[in-house]
């Protein structure tokens, strides 16, 4: 048993972090590292600099252009690409659609989509939950019936994240009503430019636009657009929610949030000394930080006892729930440092230029978008499967309850 | 003892509860917000009709002398119907000053002012680096030949940019003295801001504002005590409005699980949701208890107890409106975090309740002393 990472492990982080001093563009990480708004244009730039460098995808095989990086390779990638403020890579393509077209699609499919993931030529979003399908996904009503060479789609997708910005939409669809409700449901690629297809915003609870209601009305999509099987989509489906889940630990992200949360704390003044010196704020972070401590064994754990079984198993529950309710402590903490600041809410301290305002000189510049990411990070514990949900996930296939 | 509340405090719930329901919905609200003062003057104008602008100065001001339950059983409906309304900062905070401070003429004109909902006051104690502690002034006044010129920055003034008048505390020759000021005073830089929840406050930069003499509040050197007893009351009427909020989240999270169907039933029929509900409630209720304690015992005169009462409020009325805050969130799933739904907004106002006159760290730490 050892913990610690291997000299070869070590030499590879040495690698990876000398690739991002030199070609994360400063202005993108700034806007991380401060919480400034991201726009589209800012994941796309950073994807293509790392599949430039042959590092677009670095959990695929090398077979489909991916790295061949082993887990923990992976992992410490995901860490120093954090720690460095480099945009997130989106989970969409790479995290999702991507490993269920290797897995289940054919090689024009292959050929088509993979290398336009990696080099951000097609932007992905997820069409999974409607309406009056969340937690239930197996539920969902969205319909296509064939009709010779194409699918005929009507219904309504929800909850779509960054669908605004989607060249393609992953969705599943009803394809039988015969069957039990898993079994009657495929797995469709659509192509965002279709005729009937509509996009809503939804405006969430910090201001910002992020996920998107999408309507379909008598959209035709070819049937070479079907991943596998019909009727086979739940089973692709619950292949991806796995790879969803082992990367939504984000222990990388949590260890940046951290550190800047810890900074802000060392410049926030109590009675003259820093707030990180106030036993009671200090306690606090020292709780989250023990939490994000064993996280991060328990993260590493998992990975490798998947990378022994050869598939993720229901132990990406746990990573869900403790690393949500980390992300959420943090951002909390973070908001909590402000004090009285945390109350103003300054829209321009958003954008990426503001230098801070000349009539509020000691309002820190972290500080505008604190108190929106702690409203915004309720979701967490939310999307990608509730934290209820992946209780039940654990007392059922863990505990046979 | 009796936790009942008089024929009167009922009536005045009723007639403020039936007016928000019919014309304060959601809706409005959105839109009073959007609006240039961020409030509904024709809702105001009708607070003072009721009384509501009054109730909170004290009788040789003209005002109706209500009690801090009286302001309780007002901050709960305003707290259900998500108010924008400087109610809690004009009335009830200045007027909490102007109650301790010697009755003049020309107080008794400026409250008659207030009442008719003309006249807004905001208080501006809080500098950039106090944080909440309250002792922490830089600001100072300079007497001259017949005024007063003061200098220095006030952080987070709830309610200032629609002031016609500021109390500002500075630092004297005796200590911590409070000083009306025209908001509209040369030399007096105002950065206005929506706050998190959806009310207006600014950051102030005094650069030698003059203002005449009697202007100063009070004995010279009083202000900190006055400021105190203020944020002491304007906080136990927090406290209230947090658990007319809570019990609103209550509501409709309940009436939510039992709409609301998954996995072919209604959500309300999974025990974990029961149980969770089940606490929103015990917290709420909890919560219910402190407010009425901070209520009663804010109108102490041991300055003692009154703060450690106030502060054991705060503390714990904060963190139960954390948890229904948060819960009421979860448990609606995604529609929970977006803005379209009251829930939301319910919850950022919990939030910032948390953060306004001292957050749980602040609070438990000041009930602490007192043990
Ligand atoms: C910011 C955000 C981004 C998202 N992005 C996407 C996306 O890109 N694509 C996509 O397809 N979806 C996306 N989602 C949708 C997300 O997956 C769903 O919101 C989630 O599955 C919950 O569904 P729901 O919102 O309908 O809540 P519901 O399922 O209605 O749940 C309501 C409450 O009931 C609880 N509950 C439900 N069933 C049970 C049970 N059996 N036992 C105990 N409690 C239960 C839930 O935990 C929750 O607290 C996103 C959601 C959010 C908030």
């Amino acid at each position: 048993m050892d913990i610690n990472f291997t000299a070869e492990e070590e030499d590879f982080r040495s690698q990876i972090r000398a690739f991002i001093d030199a070609n994360l563009p400063p202005s993108i990480a700034r806007k991380v590292l401060d919480g400034r708004r991201l726009g589209s244009q800012d994941y796309v730039t950073w994807q293509r600099i790392l599949a430039a460098h042959g590092w677009g995808a670095p959990a695929w095989p090398q077979q489909f252009g991916g790295t061949g990086w082993n887990a923990v390779q992976q992992y410490i990638f995901e860490e120093e690409c954090a720690d460095a403020g480099a945009p997130k890579q989106l989970p969409f393509g790479l995290k999702m659609v991507g490993p269920v077209i290797m897995a289940f699609g054919n090689q024009t499919q292959q050929d088509r989509f993979l290398p336009h993931i990696i080099d951000a030529g097609d932007w992905w979003c997820q069409g999974y939950s409607e309406p009056g399908s969340g937690s239930d996904l197996a539920s969902l009503k969205t319909k296509a019936v064939r009709h010779g060479d194409h699918y005929v789609v009507n219904g309504q997708k929800t909850w779509t994240t960054l669908g605004q910005h989607a060249d393609w939409i992953f969705c599943l669809v009803r394809t039988s009503t015969e069957v039990r409700a898993q079994e009657g449901i495929s797995f469709l690629l659509i192509d965002m430019k279709t005729p009937g297809i509509t996009v809503r915003p939804i405006i969430m609870v910090d201001g910002e636009p992020e996920v998107n209601e999408v309507w379909f009305d008598d959209v035709r999509v070819p049937v070479e657009n079907l991943v596998g099987e019909e009727n086979k989509g739940w089973t692709y489906a619950k292949f991806l929610l796995g790879h969803e889940r082992t990367g939504i630990a984000g222990v990388g992200r949590s260890k940046r949030e951290l550190k800047t949360l810890k900074a802000m704390a060392a410049r926030q003044l109590v009675r003259g000394r820093p707030l990180m010196d106030d036993i009671r704020f200090r306690d606090r972070v020292a709780h989250v930080e023990m939490e994000l401590m064993a996280l991060e064994i328990t993260n590493l754990r998992v990975i490798s006892a998947d990378r022994q079984r050869g598939r993720p198993g229901p132990e990406a529950s746990i990573l869900k729930i403790k690393g949500s309710e980390i992300q959420q402590q943090l951002a909390e903490l973070k908001m909590q440092t402000l004090g009285h600041y945390a109350l103003p809410r300054i829209e321009e301290g958003l954008e990426a230029d503001w230098q801070g305002d000349p009539l509020m000189p000691d309002y820190p510049l972290q500080a505008p978008a604190a108190t929106g990411t702690y409203y915004s990070n309720r979701k967490v514990s939310i999307y990608g499967g509730t934290n209820e949900i992946q209780k039940n996930i654990i007392s059922q296939m863990i505990l046979g309850l | 003892m009796d936790f009942n509340f008089t024929e009167e405090q009922l009536a005045l719930k009723d007639t403020l509860r039936r007016f928000v329901r019919k014309e304060y919905s959601f809706e409005h609200r959105r839109q009073a917000m959007a609006s240039r003062h961020g409030f509904d003057r024709d809702a105001w104008n009708t607070f003072a009709e009721l009384g509501l602008l009054g109730l909170p100065l004290q009788e040789s001001l003209g005002g109706l002398g209500g009690t801090a339950v009286d302001s309780m059983v007002v901050m709960e409906i305003l707290g259900e119907a998500l108010s924008l309304e400087p109610f809690l900062s004009s009335s009830l905070l200045c007027g909490s000053v102007l109650n301790a401070v010697p009755v003049t003429a020309t107080l008794q004109e400026l409250a008659a002012q207030m009442m008719t909902g003309r006249h807004i006051m905001a208080l501006a104690h809080y500098e950039p680096g106090s944080r909440y502690d309250l002792a922490q002034v830089s600001t100072t006044a300079t007497a001259t030949a017949g005024d007063w010129v003061i200098s220095g920055s006030k952080s987070v003034v709830l309610g200032a940019p629609n002031a016609d008048t500021v109390i500002v505390s500075a630092r004297t020759p005796g200590g911590v003295s409070l000083f009306l000021v025209d908001s509209r005073a040369p030399g007096l830089a105002m950065r206005p801001y929506a706050t998190q929840d959806g009310l207006r406050a600014a950051d102030l930069i005094l650069e030698r504002v003059t203002v005449p003499r009697q202007s100063l509040l009070a004995p010279e050197g009083d202000g900190l005590k006055l400021v105190e007893q203020a944020l002491d009351t304007a906080t136990a009427a927090l406290c209230a409005e947090a658990v007319g909020i809570m019990d609103r989240l209550n509501q409709t999270t309940v009436e939510y699980l039992k709409t609301r169907k998954q996995f072919g039933t209604m959500i309300g029929k999974f025990q974990a949701l029961q149980h969770r509900m089940a606490e929103m409630v015990v917290a709420t209720e909890q919560a219910r208890s402190m407010a009425i304690m901070a209520a009663i015992k804010v109108s102490s005169t041991e300055r003692a107890e009154r703060a450690a009462a106030i502060s054991a409020a705060k503390a714990y009325v904060g963190n139960q409106a954390r948890f229904v805050g948060q819960q009421a969130v979860q448990l609606h799933g995604g529609i929970g975090v977006t803005d379209e739904l009251d829930v939301a907004h319910y919850f950022k106002r919990l939030t910032m309740i948390g953060h306004t006159f001292g957050d749980y760290d602040h609070h438990i730490a000041r009930f602490a002393e007192a043990l």
